[in-house]
């Protein structure tokens, strides 16, 4: 006897929002799924999610040598590193301000708005821009980034309830997408999409960082808000339906787990480590992510092979 | 929460003055502030001055002017089957006829007009007896609505069930059976139906009509009422419209939602 499935669909009203950023043949676009992450049977999924990789505009201090040695010798060299990212098959390179950062170098926006014109030279890539992270130091140097990479759609960030008027005018100025970023908080990224849309700058130009865990370090949080923010933007709620950040590096490369190199008992340091992050970026894809944002190349190599399996359509 | 805009309706003076007139101004005006106040459909009724031989006319005019004004779909609202072809022949998007009874010769009439025009339709939990005293003859009748419109096809989440409200200072034993009937006609089918109330009607001719309205609007919503009739002119009743929705989690809190909720 033949025994047949018929397989349960949900109808979902909406859909989300598809993001392009970038100009040219290696522009890229996000979102646009009506359907949750890879239930291919069930809804058009146009775009696959992407995997960026950072990197600083200086020597980062504080890697540990399992990352800066991937970069063989780049790293020093802001516009040399992006290129590499590159040619490793990066979709997007996230260049971070961080010698704007006011207890460190102290840049002024003119020297970053420099660095960040170089590595945009240097690309073809879409650039995603990260502030220090200093909500007042960035509201000061991203409008003046934005300003110098006029026209080249870059995705900028991090845009908080404190300076989102600054960054946002600099975006919609320059012709630029923006990160609005919120704490673990699903009703805050809400409220944070609406201010910004009440600016005039179109939904399609925005991009919801909710704040992440790694592995091990509140990941299920993270996981049950970008979860819901999807479902909420597959119901029909259009202040939830952009497509979603997740800054996967910046945490994981924190953890002890990536760190600490002399715990045998863990296994190998450089399996673990890269492991951290992909197991991170990819749980969080599958909770309804889209930008991936990782430090090691191998990281970057595993996901995107991820990426493309689950873009493979299912056999019922 | 599903609120149709009452006021196109030639019962109020201003409305049936302008049908007289053939005056879209105040049909406008009405149109463009329900939209801007969170309405969902516009309901439209010629009232009951027009002659029934001049019923589809003035619907049809109704019609065009409310959605030269506003985007959104209407809610077509007479007792004259001719009034309301009329008005989905002109009608753009996806209408609502309001409404057929439980009788079977006007569910003959309504469902397969349901059809025709591919629009949502109210059905009312009474017939030609008039209507029932309590929640079981109601869910009677809504079950006969219920297997009437599946029979023609209609999907059953186009179905609105109205248990029918009546006036608190004259039916007052009606009001538990109309909330026992929202909550139960969840059960007659999969997918379920959906329910509306005329919410207006729960405070005819009382003093403190505003308060009645609102009250039973947070009550009814609490029982699951998915859509109203209502007064959307009243700043306050969609206040609370949307604040229950938030409660009954049917959207995401933000601290704008007074706002998202007219926007939507």
């Amino acid at each position: 006897m033949v025994m047949t499935v018929a397989i349960a669909k949900e109808r979902w009203a909406g859909k989300c929002i598809e993001v392009t950023l970038g100009t040219g043949p290696k522009q890229v676009k996000i979102g646009g799924e009506a359907t949750l992450p890879f239930l291919h049977f069930e809804g058009e999924i146009p775009n696959p999610p992407v995997v960026a990789l950072e990197i600083f505009d200086q020597a980062p201090q504080e890697w540990p040598e399992l990352l800066t040695e991937a970069y063989e010798g780049a790293t020093g060299d802001p516009a040399a590193w992006a290129r590499k990212c590159e040619e490793l098959g990066a979709d997007l390179v996230a260049l971070r301000l961080t010698r704007t950062h006011p207890d460190g170098e102290n840049a002024s926006p003119e020297e970053a708005a420099r660095v960040a014109a170089k590595v945009a030279e240097a690309v073809e890539v879409p650039l995603i821009v990260l502030g220090c992270g200093v909500e007042e130091k960035d509201a000061a140097v991203l409008p003046e980034v934005a300003s110098a990479l006029s026209g080249k759609n870059c995705l900028f960030g991090l845009a908080t309830q404190e300076n989102y008027k600054s960054v946002v005018a600099g975006c919609i100025a320059n012709g630029h997408a923006v990160i609005a970023s919120t704490p673990l908080d699903i009703n805050l990224a809400k409220q944070l999409n609406i201010l910004i849309t009440e600016m005039n700058l179109e939904p399609n130009r925005i991009v919801i960082d909710p704040s992440i865990g790694a592995l091990g370090y509140g990941i299920e949080y993270a996981y049950s808000i970008i979860e819901r923010v999807r479902t909420g933007a597959l119901m029909g709620d259009k202040m939830l339906a952009m497509p979603v950040i997740l800054l996967v590096g910046q945490e994981v490369w924190k953890t002890k787990e990536a760190k600490i190199t002399d715990a045998p008992e863990w296994g190998d340091h450089r399996k673990r480590a890269i492991l951290w992050e992909v197991t991170t970026a990819v749980s969080l894809l599958h909770a309804g992510g889209h930008i991936a944002v990782v430090r090691h190349p191998e990281s970057l190599r595993y996901v995107k092979e991820h990426i493309a399996e689950m873009m493979q359509p299912q056999k019922y | 929460m599903i609120l149709i805009g009452e006021r196109i309706n030639g019962m109020f003076k201003d409305i049936r003055e302008a049908i007289v007139n053939r005056d879209p101004e105040p049909v406008k005006r009405h149109a463009v502030l329900q939209t801007q106040n969170g309405a969902r459909y516009l309901d439209i009724n010629t009232g009951p001055t027009v002659a029934a031989e001049d019923q589809p006319a003035v619907m049809e005019w109704l019609v065009r002017v409310a959605q030269e004004a506003s985007p959104l779909p209407c809610c077509i609202d007479s007792t004259n089957p001719d009034a309301i072809e009329a008005g989905l022949r002109v009608h753009r998007g996806k209408a609502m006829i309001n409404s057929t009874t439980a009788d079977q010769w006007k569910m003959d009439i309504y469902f397969p007009m349901a059809v025709k025009y591919g629009a949502a339709i109210i059905g009312l939990a009474m017939n030609e007896k008039g209507v029932p005293k309590d929640a079981h003859d109601r869910l009677a009748l809504a079950m006969e609505l219920v297997a009437n419109a599946d029979a023609h096809g209609i999907p059953l989440d186009d179905l609105y069930i109205d248990p029918l409200v009546l006036p608190v200072n004259v039916g007052q034993d009606h009001g538990p059976e109309v909330l026992e009937v929202i909550r139960q006609v969840k059960l007659l089918a999969t997918p379920a139906p959906k329910t509306v109330v005329g919410l207006s009607n729960i405070s005819q001719r009382c003093p403190n009509r505003p308060l009645i309205n609102r009250t039973f609007l947070a009550m009814a919503m609490a029982c699951g009422l998915d859509a109203a009739i209502a007064d959307v002119e009243d700043d306050e009743l969609v206040d609370i419209a949307a604040t229950a929705n938030i409660i009954l989690n049917k959207e995401i809190y933000c601290d704008s939602y007074l706002k998202t909720f007219r926007q939507r």
